[in-house]
């Protein structure tokens, strides 16, 4: 369970940072009248899908850290042997870097007004996830045909699991994404996909950097490494 | 009003319940007195809690009920009071943690001279396995359990031999000597648990979990699952027995071994059976 | 997120009025059923879990017509009655309880309280309710699968928990349990989202955090928990399902199932355990902390007093919601795992009395020299604080681990959890709902019928609860449809039983009384005004009752003090609305 108390703690020295700025030591009953002496305890003014976002994405890296945790408990038990991982995986994250990279790429020109930028960076960001989650399919394949069903091995049914998990989280980005390619191909303009874009791409980083934590660990370098944090340790 | 009198017989019924009412531990059967000791420490200290909160409380109610014209007290907070009360309850809740975590620390220290005794529960029986003259338990598997070897005995370990097997029968224990109580499950959750032994563990499949005690008083005593295992769950009965030394070796000796369970021929079958199991993992 | 634009009274969020037009509603379908506005999800929430809780009361009464007359009644058979028992615990401390309080009340009040037109995310709000809804039919549909519901406890334990020697374990019931489970989470999170984003953005001028009512205090620290604690029992769910369905062994060891060799191998049901809990302790915080808000400020409101010690209130919930987090394995001491976790849970677990016991004291000192209205709320208040001490005081039986070793899975757990996180909070649900009628409904609840409710259901509550602590210490096993004959146990334990069950039937009968008066009192009650409290809170100080869509009226309401002015020295009435901008001598209502 280490893996989620250290995501706990990542969260908890978040909420703590915020906390420590609303005053939570003030004495509310001496304090009658307006706040503008302290505006920095009012609501901000911040989109709250913005907000809300940020939160969900929390949730979500609570879940992942947990299957983590669940993969490194049920990796001490006798019959684990590593599962072997796909090359196409390699191929599949440089996918959804570049997916990244292009909706970053859309933010800046929704910012900048550019439409015709905008439009191709969504597309190709919608493009490159589509290709990551064909890719990973192929690679469900690859490992079905080398005999590695769900059943035979927990590291292959922590793999099964583990990618499926992600994928259904793509997914669902791609319906907002989809939806965001749509307004921008009617020719809306850019200045009212600012908030779309930008929220596709916190997601899309956050489930690139989630994959990438994920793909350490199946490739077995995580293990690696703690195994390494321990020896220094001891 | 009414309230506040219900408020200090809710007090003093629970009191005198706790006083009067029949209903208490069994006599204690094991070195683990010390647990009844926490546990009575940990009444004193939350049952003078609780009277006194709920005391004062009922006090509030009948002095500071609504009468014409009263005004309550305006009231912020009061730092001094409540500190001290964190302090007051930070001790309070030490007093009750550190003998906690003593007797826990030997809880979990198995005396060296201990003698092993392993308990084997299935969907819904308790069988139980002791070791033969060698003092040793041989090796044991779930795969290599089957109607000749419902307790999955290694046969290829010399140590498990003259391993005395108790199948779904009673368990008899020396009095006075310390004993590990190794547990195992062949299918799912059960938990080995004697009353007046104070002690219970839950058994895991796949695991061997442990407690220790020492058996202090002879007697019958029931042994019950305390951890849900299907249908059968609350007829998953069992007995121990406490005899005395003599008592206890007449009994042994009257019990079989592996080796004289399976016999020669079978036990040359089952090391194939064993072999095939140790291929297919 | 540091905002420093001088905040101009006039000066309100664009985005609120415009996109309160957009969510008006326009016909009967999206007003009455599929509507957005926070107030009517909440009836909806409350409704669907208290029909739910009203089955998993009559599953309780079942089991304990068994309990105090085995053999009976034929038809609850060992089969039926674990049935009958897992579906009680489950209905109870998920689709009730956590339902009731966060999707219920949370809904109903955060908006209202925090000064907001409703919740910011409406759409997805109204999607929680309907993914919270089919939750609850699945669950129900087990009732009518094959096999019936599962039988596996609540808890859920693996290898038993999808096996053939339990019911519904190689059947429908354990598979619809834990479809409703992930359904109930996914509706869940939706849910959470709002609440969190509502309290966080959408608070009113002048609603510091310091201002807020404890309510959304508790409410909004169980609802960021709840977010966080449900990913691990949703992981638990999908790993048991694929254990289950496609026979991987996440979970299942090598084991032998009735004479077979199973087909799984290895697997942790341990791992299990902690996924779980680490669900199921924040779990008990998640009800646990709406009740503690709450209750202050019904004790608040009806002594006439502030909370006593308001900022320690809100430093031990934000505490006591952390904490939470590390003191899961305080549910496994005796599970067979590493024996010397026991010290570090065992540690941390009596820590959180010091902040818990704190919030006590300080409900206690609010009401020393206050002017304390013996109203319904305040009843209720007072039995959840004499209910609470005591499960919490037994807690600390459980929580310090040696204690523990002859006391778990006996009665005496069924009776702590059921004291602290079943009666406990169901005081607070009871009192909140006499406290918040008026205001949703227009009308008082009958008080006769309430003085009865309340006296029946406190004293029969302490009834059952108290003496079945003393069943556990006798060493009776929780778990067990029936004793049989058992030397330890004797005969008086057996007459013990009865009388709990009858207390149990009595209580039972009182419920009807009360959801009688939830119907009668909607045509009949009393006409209560905007106020009739007199409470310093926003909700109370809205423009109509029941307060309209968009709740308050064209203008949001501004804060100028906390919630808590009751009885302020030289003020004329003895409470002042937080929209009220005067000095506290001329203050009082306008």
């Amino acid at each position: 369970m280490s893996v989620i108390l250290v995501f706990l703690a990542l969260i908890t020295a978040i909420a703590g940072w915020w906390l420590s700025r609303q005053r939570l030591m003030s004495k509310p009953w001496l304090e009658v009248g307006p706040v503008t002496a302290f505006p920095e305890t009012e609501a901000p003014i911040m989109h709250p899908a913005k907000i809300g976002l940020g939160v969900f994405l929390a949730v979500v890296g609570a879940l992942f850290a947990l299957m983590i945790s669940a993969y490194f408990m049920r990796m001490v038990y006798a019959d684990w042997q590593a599962a072997p991982v796909p090359q196409l995986l390699w191929l599949n994250t440089a996918m959804l870097v570049l997916a990244s990279v292009a909706l970053q790429c859309a933010v800046v020109a929704a910012h900048k007004g550019q439409r015709d930028n905008l439009r191709l960076a969504l597309l190709a960001g919608a493009l490159t996830s589509t290709v990551f989650l064909g890719g990973q399919l192929l690679a469900w394949r690859d490992l079905a045909a080398q005999g590695y069903f769900a059943t035979e091995n927990p590291a292959v049914s922590f793999f099964y699991l583990i990618t499926a998990m992600h994928g259904l989280h793509i997914i669902g980005g791609l319906v907002a994404l989809g939806r965001t390619n749509v307004r921008a191909w009617r020719g809306e303009s850019s200045a009212h996909l600012v908030l779309s874009t930008e929220l596709c791409a916190m997601y899309w980083h956050v489930l690139l950097i989630v994959w990438l934590v994920l793909f350490a660990v199946l490739m077995g370098w995580a293990a690696d490494f703690i195994d390494i944090c321990r020896r220094l340790l001891s | 009003m009414a309230i506040a009198l219900v408020l200090v017989l809710v007090v003093i019924g629970s009191v005198l319940f706790h006083v009067l009412s029949p209903w208490w531990w069994t006599p204690i059967a094991s070195n683990w007195g010390y647990i009844d000791s926490t546990l009575v420490v940990t009444f004193w200290i939350t049952g003078a809690v609780f009277s006194a909160v709920v005391l004062f409380m009922a006090y509030c109610v009948y002095r500071f009920r609504h009468k014409e014209g009263q005004k309550a007290a305006y009231e912020p907070e009061s730092r001094k009071l409540e500190s001290w009360l964190t302090l007051i309850t930070a001790v309070g809740v030490a007093a009750m943690l550190a003998p906690g975590l003593y007797v826990w620390k030997q809880f979990v220290t198995v005396p060296k001279d201990a003698t092993e005794v392993e308990v084997v529960a299935q969907q819904w029986q308790w069988s139980f396995r002791l070791p033969g003259a060698d003092g040793k338990l041989g090796t044991s598997n779930a795969r290599l359990i089957n109607s000749d070897n419902p307790l999955g005995i290694n046969p290829e370990d010399p140590n498990g031999q003259d391993d005395v097997v108790v199948e779904a029968a009673d368990l008899h224990l020396p009095i006075d000597k310390p004993v590990k109580m190794l547990l195992r499950s062949i299918d799912v959750l059960h938990d080995f648990y004697v009353p007046e032994f104070r002690a219970k563990m839950d058994m895991v499949p796949g695991m061997v979990t442990y407690f220790w005690l020492t058996p202090t008083r002879t007697g019958t005593f029931e042994v019950l699952c305390a951890e849900l295992c299907g249908t059968g769950h609350g007829f998953m009965r069992g007995i121990v027995m406490v005899d005395t030394a003599q008592d206890y070796t007449t009994w042994l000796q009257q019990q079989s071994t592996f080796a004289q369970l399976t016999g020669p021929a079978k036990v040359g079958a089952l090391v194939d059976r064993a072999k095939a199991a140790a291929t297919v993992e | 997120m540091v905002d420093v634009t001088p905040h101009g009274a006039d000066l309100i969020p664009p985005a609120e009025v415009g996109e309160m037009d957009l969510y008006h509603p326009h016909s009967w379908w999206t007003k009455y059923v599929f509507s957005q506005d926070a107030k009517v999800i909440a009836i909806q929430y409350s409704g669907t879990a208290m029909a739910i809780g009203l089955v998993a009361l009559v599953l309780s009464w079942l089991m304990r017509l068994q309990l105090g007359f085995p053999g009976t009644f034929d038809f609850i058979t060992p089969e039926a009655y674990y049935q009958f028992m897992t579906m009680h615990g489950m209905i109870m401390v998920i689709y009730l309880l956590t339902a009731l309080f966060l999707g219920g009340f949370g809904n109903y009040l955060i908006p209202l309280m925090v000064g907001a037109r409703d919740m910011v995310f409406p759409y997805v709000n109204m999607l929680s309710y309907w993914i919270y809804l089919v939750a609850v039919l699945v669950l129900v549909s087990s009732f009518f699968a094959p096999g019936g519901p599962t039988g596996a406890g609540w808890t859920l334990y693996p290898p038993q928990a999808i096996t053939s020697g339990t019911p519904g374990g190689q059947d429908w019931g354990i598979i619809l349990m834990l479809v409703s489970l992930i359904l109930f989470i996914i509706g869940f999170t939706m849910g959470g989202l709002n609440y969190v984003v509502t309290v966080l953005q959408a608070r009113t001028r002048g609603m510091t955090l310091m201002r807020m009512p404890l309510t959304v205090w508790g409410i909004f620290t169980a609802t960021v928990m709840a977010l966080l604690a449900f990913p691990a029992l949703f992981v638990a769910c999908v790993m048991m399902l694929f254990d289950r369905i496609i026979g991987s062994s996440f979970f299942m060891p090598a084991m032998v199932e009735m004479g077979e060799q199973s087909p799984h191998n290895g697997g942790s049901p341990i791992m299990f355990q902690h996924l779980f809990w680490f669900f199921g302790h924040p779990e008990v915080y998640i009800v646990a902390l709406p009740a503690f808000g709450i209750v202050s400020d019904l004790i608040s409101t009806h002594a006439r007093k502030n909370i006593f010690g308001y900022r320690m209130m809100v430093w031990a919930i934000v505490g006591i919601g952390a904490l939470s987090f590390v003191v899961w394995a305080h549910h496994m001491y005796v599970s067979g795992m590493h024996p010397y976790f026991g010290f570090f849970f065992a540690t941390t677990t009596l820590i959180i009395a010091v902040p818990t016991a704190i919030k006590v004291y300080n409900w206690v000192l609010t009401l020393w020299r206050g002017d304390i209205h013996l109203t319904l709320p305040m009843l209720f208040a007072l039995a959840f604080i004499v209910t609470f001490v005591n499960g919490g005081l037994t807690g600390l039986f459980l929580g310090n681990v040696v204690v523990d070793v002859p006391l778990s899975d006996t009665m005496f757990v069924v009776a702590h959890f059921h004291m602290v996180m079943g009666v406990a909070p169901i005081m607070v649900v009871f009192g909140a709902i006499y406290h918040w009628y008026p205001k949703i409904i227009g009308r008082m609840l009958n008080e006769a019928m309430g003085r009865f409710h309340f006296w029946v259901t406190f004293v029969g509550a302490y009834l059952i609860f108290f003496p079945m602590h003393y069943v556990g210490l006798v060493g009776v096993p929780r778990r067990y449809p029936e004793l049989g004959d058992t030397a330890f146990i004797p005969p008086s334990v057996h007459t013990l039983n009865e009388f709990i069950t009858i207390a149990a039937l009595t209580v039972g009968f009182a419920q009807m009384v009360f959801l009688f008066n939830l119907f009668w009192s909607l045509r009949n009650g009393k006409d209560a005004g905007d106020n009739p409290w007199r409470a310093t809170s926003l909700e109370w100080q809205t423009a109509g009752t029941p307060p309209p869509h968009g709740n308050f009226g064209k203008e949001l309401p501004v804060v100028y003090r906390w919630a808590y002015d009751y009885s302020v020295p030289g003020a004329p009435e003895d409470f002042i609305p937080q929209n009220d901008p005067r000095p506290a001598t001329q203050g009082g209502p306008a």
